[in-house]
């Protein structure tokens, strides 16, 4: 009993290790063990996703499909082709659609189910698009998501929610902003987020950025 | 099932709790989760659909107060278990009480990360049958409530919609995860009236749209 207070109170005190590191590095000391994961394999992994593969890749489709009218048909008739002909292909994206925001339809994805979302354009999701909140209330509720993400629709647009229920991930395609005429494809990056990308942003405004 | 996972339209869970210049993991514990579950399913020993069945089948109340990372581990830790790769007293410990078992695929190897992350593995199959239906039709969601893996939602049951496109055969998940093979069917994106799904509150104007296949629907 005084062992098991003890531990708590070194627990509680932030100078050891949290429930879950030692869980989590007694499973892959196992695994390591046992010989089931090669540990520079796992480090690879990280550093693929860590650093490499995030939402820069998905700008770039972005800024492409708004600059180049033929690069944007093609994303629109077949995306998986498109995204790879910039070299984003993968898992998590095997089967790529585009979804084009207009002045009548703003778009917004979701996963009910899980967590899907499409790694080799965006990374690995945020919390949030994974959490309970979201998920629940994406579908019935997707004008009062948008308005926390501060986002303010057209009064005309309509809002069509992806449910990614399939191994089909969709890609958002913004309205591109005005007064972005003349811009070069790297400039029109600096304005696609994220959140822009998923539907719970905009494209930012030329003035949002810094020069 | 019918699990905690399948959210939609539940209510009561707060605001969107959206995080500013938020990182790619949020503790080294979570980034080894993702790697070491990244790394053992490149075994072969499990599907992703068997995967998404052993995260999802956790008891509700647990599910629902879970990080994805921590549901992403227990999920591991049941499927190693269920299958023999370690025994639940290894787990427990973390010291290895015997030998490894064979695996249909070897170890990843470092070299072949970036190789296998890039070419993914695509699920779409040679139909099995001709397709049934075409853009615009108008189908109904079938009234189903299996106790395995279904991407068939709740909110999504017994309900009319249109098909917006047609995607060609992809492996069936409710078969795959029961291990009774790919099964392939086809795969239309049907588009829902909000109102059809939330009625007469719903924006009238608005829609929500999911992939489904063909065993979930019938013509309306």
């Amino acid at each position: 009993m005084s062992a098991h207070s003890h531990d708590h109170d070194h627990a509680t005190s932030g100078s050891e290790l949290d429930e879950m590191t030692l869980r989590v590095k007694a499973l892959e000391s196992l695994l390591v063990e046992k010989g089931y994961v090669d540990p520079a394999a796992l480090d690879a992994l990280i550093e693929t996703y860590e650093t490499k593969v995030g939402p820069r890749n998905g700008a770039q489709v972005v800024a492409k499909a708004w600059a180049d009218p033929a690069y944007r048909e093609r994303l629109k008739a077949d995306a998986t082709a498109a995204i790879a002909e910039l070299g984003f292909s993968g898992r998590q994206g095997e089967h790529m659609v585009a979804v084009e925001n207009t002045p009548e339809q703003h778009n917004m994805v979701v996963c009910t189910l899980c967590s899907c979302y499409p790694w080799p354009v965006l990374g690995l999701p945020p919390v949030w698009y994974k959490a309970p909140a979201y998920r629940s209330r994406a579908v019935i509720d997707p004008r009062g998501v948008l308005a926390e993400f501060g986002v303010t629709l057209s009064p005309d647009q309509a809002v069509r929610v992806w449910d990614s229920t399939a191994e089909i991930r969709y890609l958002v395609i913004p309205m591109r902003p005005e007064g972005t005429e003349g811009w070069s494809e790297e400039q029109l990056q600096q304005l696609v987020t994220r959140d822009a990308m998923i539907g719970t942003g905009l494209a930012l405004a030329p003035g949002e950025v810094k020069p | 099932m019918n699990g905690a996972h399948d959210l939609g339209g539940m209510m009561g869970f707060g605001p969107v709790d959206a995080e500013p210049g938020e990182p790619v993991f949020h503790a080294d514990w979570e980034s080894r989760v993702l790697a070491v579950t990244l790394a053992m399913g490149a075994l072969g020993e499990w599907s992703i659909d068997v995967a998404r069945q052993a995260r999802e089948s956790q008891p509700p109340a647990q599910y629902l107060i879970s990080s994805y990372y921590q549901i992403w581990l227990a999920g591991l830790e049941k499927l190693m278990a269920a299958r023999g790769l370690a025994s639940a007293g290894e787990l427990a410990s973390g010291w290895a009480g015997g030998p490894a078992r064979p695996t249909k695929h070897p170890p990843l190897a470092a070299a072949n990360v970036a190789k296998a992350m890039t070419a993914g593995s695509p699920y779409e199959r040679p139909a099995p049958a001709p397709v049934r239906f075409k853009r615009g039709d108008k189908v109904m969601t079938k009234n189903i409530n299996p106790t395995g893996h279904t991407r068939l939602p709740r909110y999504l049951r017994h309900h009319e919609g249109e098909i917006i496109a047609v995607h060609g055969a992809h492996v069936f998940p409710d078969s795959n995860a029961a291990g009774k093979g790919e099964d392939p069917q086809w795969l239309y994106t049907v588009k829902f009236a909000a109102s059809e799904l939330w009625g007469p509150d719903a924006d009238p104007r608005d829609s929500v749209t999911a992939d489904l296949w063909e065993p979930y629907l019938e013509s309306a």
